[in-house]
């Protein structure tokens, strides 16, 4: 595993200087073509866009993906059985700390990871993808997200996609400048047809040939990389888990999933386990795209005899015909790796459950029926009561009452209104109904005696 | 002449690179040795919650089922067994026959409705059913560490330092057959 990680990073070293190279060579060539001998100038304008980039891209992608409104970090308490899962894959990989989990309101099945460093690491994945697959299926997607952070594939795409953003970006700043300033100067220059004009034109032919062929380039190395990313993390997936299987079959579910993800966007789709922008990930293979073929990497997991990265190594070199890992890799691979018996457990909670952490901040009321079933009651709900669907009954929906007043006496004054009062049940999250009709939620921290409507502006008593 | 001045030079920057190497391989060991440590740590944790949560799932399936008692005591001693093993190799013995416990007292289970019905049941289920997931998945890797540190340890040249800091070879924590990995399974 430790060897794994080794190769990995001196690819990526490689990688990541191959990419700087063309990028200080492109904004080299650029200075050149402005004005003769402002190369460095260029150099540094590449390397402040590449910065620029990098704060951008880690503030953005952050924000994007996990600040919306669809978006909450779980607690335990919202689902144990994910943390569970999340935490016998940290024990099996190794992994230093439990990362955060995020649950993410979209039906498309996904999942994806994040984190520059091992103490912020946050795995997201969407109710789609939890209510739908089984625990196995579910602890394979949650093996392919943990070895893409024990790999430290995110922070390392991270870097490559920046870098490939800044080299498209400067190339089609100069290529934007040749076309509409620059050809009339270097039709000056040429016309003044001096010795020196030939030691010009090989630069700039040089500089053109990069400034078409270095961002294609970056980009189908870009591509490769993540793709060849993907193939690894499925590997180690399959020896974490020890099921292949499971991996497989959530990946013939996600990918019969006809829905797109609603928050992806190209930069951050190389983080997802199937590309969030095509529906069930069912992208068009080719050198550009950010994942492999679905039905690929189902092949190759279902073709494994056993479950390690050997096994893997076997099977995809009879799909796709080529090798993953180095000898020294599969050496330092492990020996008793077969592969268990499925768990035969089904989803690990119903599309409500999953869904329940998202009623809770939005306001829905949570009713527990005396049969066992839990139904939430959306704002602005028209009657005061509701039929449980299970059992039949009929349960009041908690609202806040007038104050006890003495049985059979008429209320005294009507003015001022009396005012509301609501009592609390519990310690923990509450939401009543105000005579209004709109839904006030008390969280379990809120300790004051009133509460004020934000529709009639009535004030509650909470006792 | 000059090659005899040049002796002592070359003489010191040979023990020079050899204390760097001999630093490198040796500090490399204690990583490896300290991973090892925490990988084992990893599954005691694991099996402490497991011996935690033992009593309270034996309190509430006697609650339903009270005719079982031979099941109980044999969970019970399997615990207390696996509680008091003191080497690697006798602990991985008893906890065998514990988890073995632990599936015939969930098999009982399944013959009482109600009990499987019980809210605190299901979350002790799962909360040992993970627990045992848990221990499999730390041994898996406290092994796989294992084995990478005992073929580091006896490949040559590493062997001679790790001889001179007397790094031992360690003991794999096994299980017998791999369906012990399997979660309870019961057929009807």
């Amino acid at each position: 595993m430790w060897e794994q990680i080794r190769a990995n990073r001196r690819r990526a070293v490689a990688l990541i200087t191959l990419m700087g190279a063309v990028l200080l060579i492109i904004g080299y060539a650029a200075g050149e073509f402005f004005a003769p001998g402002a190369g460095v100038l260029g150099l540094v304008c590449a390397l402040v866009i590449f910065f620029i980039q990098l704060a951008v891209y880690y503030g953005a992608a952050e924000t994007m993906l996990l600040h919306g409104a669809n978006v909450v970090e779980l607690k335990r308490e919202d689902s144990p059985r994910l943390f569970n899962i999340v935490e016998e894959m940290k024990l099996a990989s190794g992994l230093e700390f439990m990362p955060k989990i995020y649950l993410i309101d979209d039906p498309a099945p996904n999942a994806f990871s994040m984190g520059r460093k091992p103490d912020n690491y946050v795995i997201a994945v969407t109710s789609g993808l939890v209510h739908r697959l089984n625990r196995d299926e579910l602890e394979g997607v949650i093996a392919h997200e943990v070895a893409h952070l024990k790999n430290h594939d995110v922070q390392f795409m991270t870097l490559a996609a920046v870098m490939l953003g800044s080299i498209v970006i400067l190339a089609v700043i100069v290529r934007q400048w040749l076309w509409f300033g620059g050809g009339r100067r270097r039709g000056r220059s040429e016309s003044r047809g001096d010795g020196g004009g030939q030691a010009q034109l090989i630069l700039l032919a040089v500089g053109l040939i990069f400034l078409i062929l270095g961002p294609l380039m970056a980009q189908i190395l870009y591509f490769a990389c993540s793709r060849k990313r993907e193939f690894l993390a499925d590997a180690c997936g399959g020896q974490f888990t020890r099921y292949p299987e499971g991996l497989a079959s959530a990946l013939e579910k996600i990918s019969a999933a006809s829905a797109t993800t609603s928050f992806a966007s190209k930069a951050t789709a190389p983080l997802f386990i199937v590309n969030p922008l095509y529906a069930g990930g069912d992208e068009p293979d080719s050198v550009f795209s950010s994942h492999p073929s679905t039905a690929e990497r189902i092949r190759i997991l279902r073709g494994m005899a056993g479950s390690s990265l050997a096994d893997y190594e076997a099977a995809y070199h009879k799909t796709a015909r080529g090798s993953l890992f180095s000898r020294e890799t599969l050496g330092a691979s492990q020996a008793n790796t077969g592969i268990r018996a499925p768990s035969n457990e089904g989803p690990i909670e119903t599309r409500h459950d999953t869904r329940a952490p998202f009623y809770r901040t939005r306001g829905y009321l949570h009713l527990k029926c005396d049969c066992g079933m839990e139904i939430s009651v959306p704002e602005g709900y028209e009657s005061d009561e509701i039929t449980c669907i299970r059992c039949g009954s009929v349960l009041p929906l908690p609202a806040a009452s007038e104050t006890p007043t003495a049985a059979g006496l008429p209320p005294v004054i009507p003015f001022p209104v009396p005012p509301l009062q609501y009592r609390r049940s519990g310690a923990g999250w509450e939401s009543f109904r105000c005579s209004c009709g709109r839904t006030i939620q008390l969280s379990p921290s809120f300790a004051a005696s009133h509460i004020h409507c934000d529709d009639c502006g009535r004030s509650i008593e909470i006792v | 002449m000059t090659l005899i001045m040049l002796l002592p030079v070359l003489l010191i920057g040979l023990i020079v690179v050899l204390a760097l190497w001999l630093a490198g391989v040796y500090n490399g060991l204690i990583r490896l040795r300290n991973q090892l440590e925490n990988a084992w740590a990893q599954i005691d944790v694991q099996l402490k919650r497991r011996y935690d949560l033992i009593p309270n799932l034996v309190e509430t399936v006697k609650g339903y089922a009270k005719h079982e008692s031979g099941t109980f005591e044999r969970v019970t001693q399997a615990r207390n067994m696996a509680m008091s093993a003191k080497t690697v190799g006798s602990r991985a013995e008893a906890e065998n026959v514990l988890t073995g416990a632990l599936k015939s007292l969930f098999a009982v289970a399944e013959a009482y409705p109600d009990l499987k019905a019980n809210q605190n049941f299901l979350r002790l289920q799962e909360e040992l059913t993970s627990t045992e997931n848990k221990i499999a998945f730390s041994r898996q890797f406290y092994n796989d560490t294992v084995m990478i540190f005992n073929t580091r340890i006896e490949v040559f040249p590493v062997n001679m330092v790790a001889g001179m800091f007397n790094f031992m070879r360690r003991e794999f924590f096994e299980v017998k057959g791999e369906e012990q990995r399997a979660a309870p399974k019961v057929s009807f």
